[in-house]
């Protein structure tokens, strides 16, 4: 896996439709990314982030059901592809790897 | 509650169509949220955010069309075949199409080519925009005036005080006949003597020789014609010849002829300013320091890194500051100022004033042009629009089969390009066959500029604006038809659509109506003038310039010698040609003249056989006569100096004559004349006085044939004569008939010009009308026939088809009118003997356009209502 192919906003995008999930479209995403990481999220870069992540296989999309407040108009819904899971855990498993490494000294200092 | 609208319709516009559904969706919902969390305001600016957030590439992009685009030229292939076929079918509004466009296209390229040929006067000459001539500004009792001579010791002080400003400082004598002779070859050519500075600052082009020809002080430096006319196709470099046959020079040089359109294409030869001078002994002895005597003309070149204000500026005192020993002169309070070439043409002074003339006549020929221009685009549009209609099944049918409005579009602009395009073609054809034509009647020596490439811009431009307009129409509105609507024949083209076209023919015809009443307006004014009396015998009048001093002193024997062939009848001199008041002057003085009358004479002296040889009418007391000796104080006047003088009874009065700084001279009055029109015919006359003795020397004779012999066979012993008498001097001779004629030139071009542009301008109006009308009927065809079977005759027919066409042409005749009226009684205001704009003129021009444009659309009305309605009606 080229660790270059997934970006560090698609990378956290990709967790959230899997987080989720079956409910993940553009504006769930922005807003539980908002919550989590108190800045503000537009629902412009997240859609060009699931765009961009449906586009290398990562994802896969379907129009879903229309709401008042869409104005009627219908959203689009992400789920994760196998591929898409595989990378997450890849991604995951070498941050432990790493995490694991760091010496419990080093931990105590920064807290 | 809603979110920003404008914010929305941003979005709408730069998102990709496939992508806009989700992200309204989105932030729609989002602003909801954001609302019931933090209000609305809040919400509403984070919106503008957001949707600011979509401006990236991927939401930009559009989607790749669903169908195959065939490549362009293709298609382009294809509408042209289309419009081709088109054009074929209907030959006469095709060719009404073209054609019009063609003319109108060809007058505004000759207009347009006059105008240009104005406005480069003198741009020959390539330091045109920093040669002036010198000038002074004089404020005298009677308002401001314009000297356009100067004074020699002007000249000198310029280039004694202000040479810094100056690259060049050419003075130069007056512009007038000269004889040249080389061997027996004699000619008489109109030249200058300049400084040798001349041809360097008039950047003339020399085939032989060299511009530094004028260092030699007996010099000369001919142009090409001239150069051809004495020497032949010989290099005449270093060859000797005489000017006026007393001066020796040697030809140093030959430069191109100047071109028509430049102040000096008249300047046939150069020769050195000094020798002129020397030829001249009054100039040294007296006029070198004389601040009095007006004689010169300067001509300056600036210096480059200065500008015509600032050196204006400077010199203002230059004369003025000298005045100390010259109080008379010092009353005027000369200013010298510089008058740049580049006004010399459109901008020059008139008695004290920018003469607005010349400017006024581009203004009024370049709109004219423009009228006759928009006429043609009017017809083109109109017709264009009109047929367009009948096209709206076509693009029904298409839209069906599936072209995208895009095509559509594409179709109607590149079929009226292709008119346009054609029209253009045929344009250059028509003013490249017009074009010598044009010169001669406009003067002027103009060729289409074939190399020029603001020629190819402006024609394109020109094109390109055309084919857009008339376009536009059918492009942009037929293309919007739903083809349901217009194949099931819902759809009906509104009553307003014909608006816009009877609003263009009413404009086509006002423009029509008034240059014609202008037209005959203006021709009216110059057979007025031609119709006025002239007081004189034109008949057989010739008219010889005595040139050089071998003319003088000859008067009696040259008489005899005349009237001794049987040929003449009689022969006398005057100071001047009769068709001019040749010198004018004030200090006369008589009994209960107005002591405040600034008075000013036309003062004429004449051979005693004067009135005999013009054929004069005397009114009151005798002519001269040789018989009393008396006679040579004794004065003859007109009847305007009668009135002026305010005599009851003139015979006899006594006349005294105080001439500058001259003896009173005492003269008698013998006769009165009839008024004689030697000036403008439209202008008063001036009150003469002629005389036989008085200051200055006749310098025309004038020499009467007699009525039974003809001019063929006079001419050839008349010049016997004088080859004996006066060898040294070509026979040269004008007709007094011709001359007078000249005074009508300027009025007859602008007669002849705009009564060219009035026939093309109705021309190209019936024309449209013709198509029109043609149009209308081939609509009506079925009504036509419905009517005739339910018993219309011909006779209503034709007038149903009419009635509308001569009630536009009705109101534009009505609007036409006072236009017209103001213009012309404008225009006639400034001649003081004119005609009046008689209600006849506009009675017979609405009379004449109404047949005109009867008989265009009774053509068509006609031929539509003869159809049997058999077959009109059973066409479906």
């Amino acid at each position: 896996m080229r660790r270059s192919d997934l970006g560090e906003f698609e990378e956290v995008v990709l967790l959230a439709v899997a987080a989720l999930s079956p409910s993940a479209y553009s504006v769930s995403i922005a807003e539980e990314l908002e919550h989590e990481t108190g800045n503000a999220v537009s629902t412009g870069a997240v859609h060009a982030a699931l765009q961009r992540l449906e586009q290398k296989g990562y994802l896969r999309s379907e129009l879903g059901e229309a709401t008042a407040e869409r104005g009627g108009r219908r959203k689009r819904l992400f789920t994760v592809t196998a591929l898409g899971g595989r990378v997450l855990s890849d991604v995951r498993a070498v941050r432990n790897r790493l995490w694991d490494r760091i010496i419990p000294n080093i931990r105590l200092e920064w807290s | 509650m809603n979110p920003p609208r404008l914010a929305d319709r941003l979005l709408t516009w730069f998102c990709a169509p496939h992508l806009r559904e989700e992200v309204l969706g989105d932030l729609h919902e989002r602003y909801a949220i954001r609302v019931k969390q933090r209000g609305e305001p809040k919400a509403k600016w984070r919106y503008w955010l957001d949707v600011l957030a979509y401006v990236r590439p991927e939401f930009i992009r559009r989607q790749p069309e669903e169908y195959p685009q065939p490549t362009n030229t293709t298609m382009l292939r294809n509408y042209l075949k289309i419009a081709l076929r088109n054009l074929t079918r209907n030959k006469v509004s095709s060719f009404i199409n073209i054609g019009g466009l063609a003319v109108g296209m060809a007058v505004a390229m000759l207009i347009g080519l006059w105008v240009y040929d104005e406005f480069s006067f003198n741009t020959y000459h390539e330091h045109y925009d920093r040669i002036a001539q010198v000038q002074s500004r004089e404020y005298g009792e009677h308002g401001v005036g314009i000297n356009n001579s100067i004074q020699y010791p002007l000249g000198t002080e310029l280039k004694k005080n202000y040479k810094t400003h100056f690259k060049h400082l050419v003075m130069a004598s007056w512009n007038v006949d000269n004889v040249l002779s080389a061997g027996d070859t004699k000619v008489s050519r109109k030249g200058l003597f300049m400084e040798p500075a001349a041809p360097e600052m008039l950047t003339l082009k020399m085939v032989y020789g060299s511009r530094a020809g004028l260092n030699d002080p007996h010099s000369i430096l001919l142009s090409e014609s001239t150069a051809r006319a004495l020497f032949g196709d010989i290099d005449p470099v270093n060859q000797l010849m005489k000017i006026n046959n007393k001066l020796d020079v040697k030809v140093t040089g030959v430069y191109e002829d100047l071109p028509l359109n430049t102040q000096f294409n008249e300047v046939k030869f150069l020769a050195p300013f000094d020798l002129w001078v020397s030829d001249n002994a009054w100039i040294k002895e007296k006029a070198m320091t004389d601040w009095q005597n007006h004689f010169l003309k300067v001509y300056a070149e600036i210096n480059p890194n200065t500008d015509f204000e600032t050196v204006s500026a400077n010199i203002k005192q230059a004369e003025m500051k000298n005045l100390a020993n010259f109080p008379e002169q010092a009353k005027l309070t000369p200013e010298v100022f510089l008058l740049p070439m580049r006004d010399w043409h459109l901008h020059n002074y008139k008695r004290g004033v920018i003469d607005q003339g010349p400017m006024q006549m581009v203004w009024l020929i370049s709109i004219i042009g423009a009228f006759v221009l928009l006429l043609a685009c009017i017809n083109f549009m109109n017709l264009s629009t009109a047929r367009s209609e009948k096209r709206a099944k076509e693009v029904g049918i298409r839209k069906s089969v599936g072209s995208v409005r895009s095509q559509l579009v594409n179709q109607f602009f590149s079929e009226s390009f292709l008119v346009v395009v054609l029209a253009f073609g045929l344009a250059l054809l028509l003013t490249f066959v017009a074009l010598p034509w044009f010169n001669d009647v406009a003067a002027k020596q103009m060729a289409i500029p074939w190399t020029n490439q603001w020629f190819w811009i402006a024609s394109l431009l020109f094109i390109g604006f055309t084919g857009f307009i008339a376009g536009s129409y059918p492009a942009l509105y037929l293309s919007s038809f739903q083809p349901v609507k217009v194949l099931k024949g819902t759809f009906r083209v509104g009553r307003l659509a014909a608006i816009p076209r009877k609003v263009l023919v009413v404009t086509q015809f006002t423009v029509s109506v008034t240059l014609i009443i202008g037209t005959i307006i203006v021709f009216r004014q110059i057979q007025f003038a031609k119709n006025r009396p002239v007081g004189y015998t034109r008949d057989g009048l010739l008219m010889v310039e005595m040139k050089s001093g071998d003319f003088y002193g000859k008067h009696e024997v040259l008489r005899t010698e005349l009237q001794r062939t049987g040929a003449v009848e009689e022969m006398a001199e005057s100071m001047g040609k009769v068709t001019e008041v040749w010198s004018g002057n004030g200090g006369f003085n008589w009994k209960g003249k107005d002591p405040s009358l600034d008075d000013s004479f036309g003062t004429l002296v004449v051979t005693p056989e004067y009135g005999k040889t013009v054929g004069w009418q005397l009114v009151k007391g005798r002519d001269f006569s040789r018989d009393f000796i008396a006679d040579s104080s004794g004065i003859v006047i007109n009847e305007a100096a009668v009135k002026y003088m305010g005599l009851k009874q003139p015979i006899g009065e006594r006349v005294s004559w105080k001439f500058q700084d001259q003896p009173i001279l005492n003269f008698r009055i013998l006769g009165v004349i009839n008024d004689v029109v030697m000036e403008s015919p439209y202008e008063p006359i001036v009150p003469t006085v002629f005389m036989i003795r008085a200051h200055g020397l006749p310098n025309w004779m004038h020499i009467k044939i007699k009525p039974t012999v003809s001019v063929s066979e006079a001419l050839p012993k008349i010049e016997a004569v004088f080859k004996k008498l006066i060898p040294s001097a070509p026979f040269e001779y004008k007709f007094a008939d011709q001359e007078y004629a000249l005074k009508f030139a300027a009025e007859e071009r602008v007669g002849k010009l705009a009564s060219f542009f009035a026939v093309l301008a109705i021309f190209i109006s019936c024309l449209g009308l013709f198509g029109l009308s043609s149009f209308i009927a081939e609509q009506r065809t079925k009504e036509i026939g419905v009517r005739k079977v339910l018993g219309a005759s011909i006779l209503n027919l034709w007038g149903l088809l009419s009635k509308e066409f001569v009630s536009l042409v009705a109101v534009a005749f009505g609007i036409a009118t006072p236009i017209a009226y103001y213009f012309l009684s404008n225009w006639l205001q400034k001649y003081t003997y004119r005609t009046e704009p008689s209600w006849w003129i506009f009675v017979a021009t609405g009379v004449g356009a109404l047949l005109i444009t009867l008989l265009t659309v009774s053509f068509q009305s006609i031929k539509a209502a003869l159809v049997n309605p058999v077959k009109s009606l059973r066409s479906e």
